[in-house]
């Protein structure tokens, strides 16, 4: 494995940027999400309408680079977006680091979040990875519940 | 030092000898476990070879060669800690189960409603959870000593905690976070001036120093063979011969019993009432190999090479202007574990960054979740000594963790 194509300029940007990273004041879902075995710990916030639209996102919380950089890259993502998109988004990232999905076209909906592709390559990195969007599922499924 | 070359002992460890993403393995996760010498792999070989049956049973010529194997390692350990007697010593799998087992059968039969047990904040948690349970079920106190700044012990944190009410007193002789040795010795003295019994986890300090448990005069002392040359899956249970024959057993089953009735059983003696089923007879062979590796090294040069190490890295991980080290400084009292922070850099990142130069260490809690929330401590990286590590792995570790900061982004 090459670090360079681990600690990428994008996912760095995103992992040491602020711009999602703090509290949303009139959340109507959150979620926390951790790999008790290594230290990631995220919570997960999201202002869904009526519609089921997610109208803003955010998180909190601490970890390594990729699983902060994951999570910041996730958010940008579904903002806006319908919650049955971004749980179909969820679904194909996890596809991607499972190496279910590997044709670069289908994960062309992933945008940004395609760097990610490598750490399938590099098992114990994978949960850091796959932590945000395991999150955003059970964000949205409690979310339906409720 | 007498007759020590770090570079011959090495040949004798096939898994050191290999490389790593294409560079030479610098393994620094000693703590965890460490390699084996082929002196060991040979004994296992060997026994499996020639023997490979099970001990205590059927009159046979293997029978009869396994129960010897089997009782030599046994008798072998005995002299290594000094007990009084072969007796005294117990084959588990790990310093896990010999803590389990003091818990389940002691503590199951004199601990009562308002007893207190008593360990360090700093304990693994093998040394803190089994305790926790007793301690819900039979409604007693789970106490806990706390460290000084310099991450030791004060003798009066101690006598505040240890009261009349204590009965059991449980702490690592060597902490494998911090790297702290505590003074057990004194610790058991005052727990035995109250009438509570004391139990000495040397999983980090049996590979490391002479232990010698009449010298200590503890109650119990647990180890693990694999964080010492040995294999995985045998571990020891010293316990003084007046505790053992009090206790009921802990496992049942075969080779524990004399007579089994329809609905009754007698119980066979020490140390076979603790050894339910048939034993890990290679593991045992293997841990009296590895017990005759780590003697004919000696304790004397396997010290002077690990504070040599602990010495120079401590020294150079001090330069370093981002780097916070959780554990004393002093080298007094102190063992070759060195758990440190890289501030900005969370480990699983520092790992990931080093192992690409070959090194391993070890990122996370440590199996030590309450220390860590003592100290507030952010998530940590540790490296860990063993006598078979060089000045130049040192050197390699301390290069590996300079880049760190430059592939996350840091400027420096
Ligand atoms: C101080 C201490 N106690 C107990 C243990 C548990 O050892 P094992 O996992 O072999 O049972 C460890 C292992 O890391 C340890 O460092
Ligand atoms: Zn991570």
């Amino acid at each position: 494995m090459n670090l360079n194509e681990l600690y990428t300029e994008l996912i760095l940007e995103h992992s040491q940027s602020g711009h999602n990273r703090k509290h949303l004041d009139h959340a109507n879902c959150s979620e926390r999400g951790h790999n008790p075995s290594c230290g990631d710990d995220i919570t997960l916030e999201l202002i869904c309408d009526e519609e089921g639209t997610i109208k803003d996102a955010s998180f909190t919380g601490s970890g390594c680079a990729i699983s902060q950089a994951s999570t910041s890259i996730m958010i940008d993502l579904i903002k806006g977006k319908s919650k049955e998109e971004a749980e179909k988004l969820a679904d194909i990232f996890i596809s991607m680091i499972k190496k279910e999905i590997t044709d670069d076209e289908e994960l062309e909906v992933l945008e940004d979040a395609i760097v990610f592709k490598n750490i399938s390559n590099m098992p114990p990195r994978v949960k850091c990875a796959v932590l945000s969007w395991h999150t955003l599922k059970e964000a949205l499924k409690n979310k339906e519940k409720s | 030092m007498k007759g020590f070359n770090v570079e011959e002992i090495r040949k004798d460890f096939p898994t050191l000898m290999q490389k790593v993403n294409g560079k030479p393995l610098v393994y620094l996760d000693n703590a965890a476990t460490t390699h084996k010498p082929i002196s060991v792999l040979n004994a296992m070989q060997d026994y499996y070879e020639k023997f490979n049956a099970n001990p205590n049973r059927g009159a046979h010529f293997l029978g009869v060669s396994a129960t010897e194997l089997y009782e030599n390692a046994r008798e072998r350990v005995r002299q290594f800690i000094n007990a009084k007697s072969a007796r005294e010593i117990i084959f588990t799998r790990n310093a896990t189960e010999s803590l389990n087992l003091i818990a389940y059968s002691y503590g199951m039969k004199f601990i009562d409603e308002g007893d207190e047990i008593v360990v360090l904040i700093s304990e693994h948690h093998s040394n803190i959870v089994p305790w926790q349970k007793i301690a819900h079920m039979k409604k007693a106190i789970l106490k806990y000593i706390y460290l000084n700044h310099e991450y030791r012990l004060d003798m009066e944190e101690v006598q505040t905690k240890i009261t009349d009410r204590t009965k059991i007193v449980s702490l690592a002789q060597m902490s494998n976070v911090l790297g702290t040795i505590f003074p057990v010795k004194e610790i058991a003295e005052y727990a035995h001036s109250k009438g509570a019994i004391a139990i000495v986890d040397g999983a980090q300090s049996v590979p490391h120093m002479k232990v010698d448990v009449q010298d200590l005069n503890t109650d119990f002392l647990v180890f693990s063979g694999h964080k010492m040359l040995g294999p995985m899956g045998i571990g020891v249970l010293y316990g003084k011969k007046e505790l053992l024959e009090k206790m009921p057993p802990f496992l049942m089953g075969g080779d524990m019993i004399e007579y089994v009735e329809e609905q009754t059983t007698t119980f066979a003696e020490l140390p076979r009432k603790f050894e339910a089923g048939t034993p890990n007879v290679e593991g045992a062979v293997g841990l009296k190999a590895a017990i005759d590796y780590i003697e004919e090294i000696g304790f004397e040069n396997i010290n002077e090479q690990e504070m040599e190490l602990t010495a120079y890295a401590l020294e150079r991980l001090r330069e370093m202007p981002h780097v916070k080290i959780y554990g004393p400084i002093d080298l007094k009292d102190r063992g070759g574990v060195i758990t440190f922070s890289l501030e900005g850099c969370h480990p699983h990142d520092v790992s990931t960054i080093v192992d690409t130069c070959g090194v391993a260490l070890r990122a996370g809690h440590h199996c030590a979740q309450p220390l860590m929330k003592y100290l507030k401590a952010p998530a940590t990286s540790r490296i860990s000594f063993y006598f078979y590590n060089t000045k130049e792995e040192v050197d390699i570790f301390i290069d590996s963790l300079k880049r760190v900061r430059k592939w996350l982004g840091y400027e420096s």
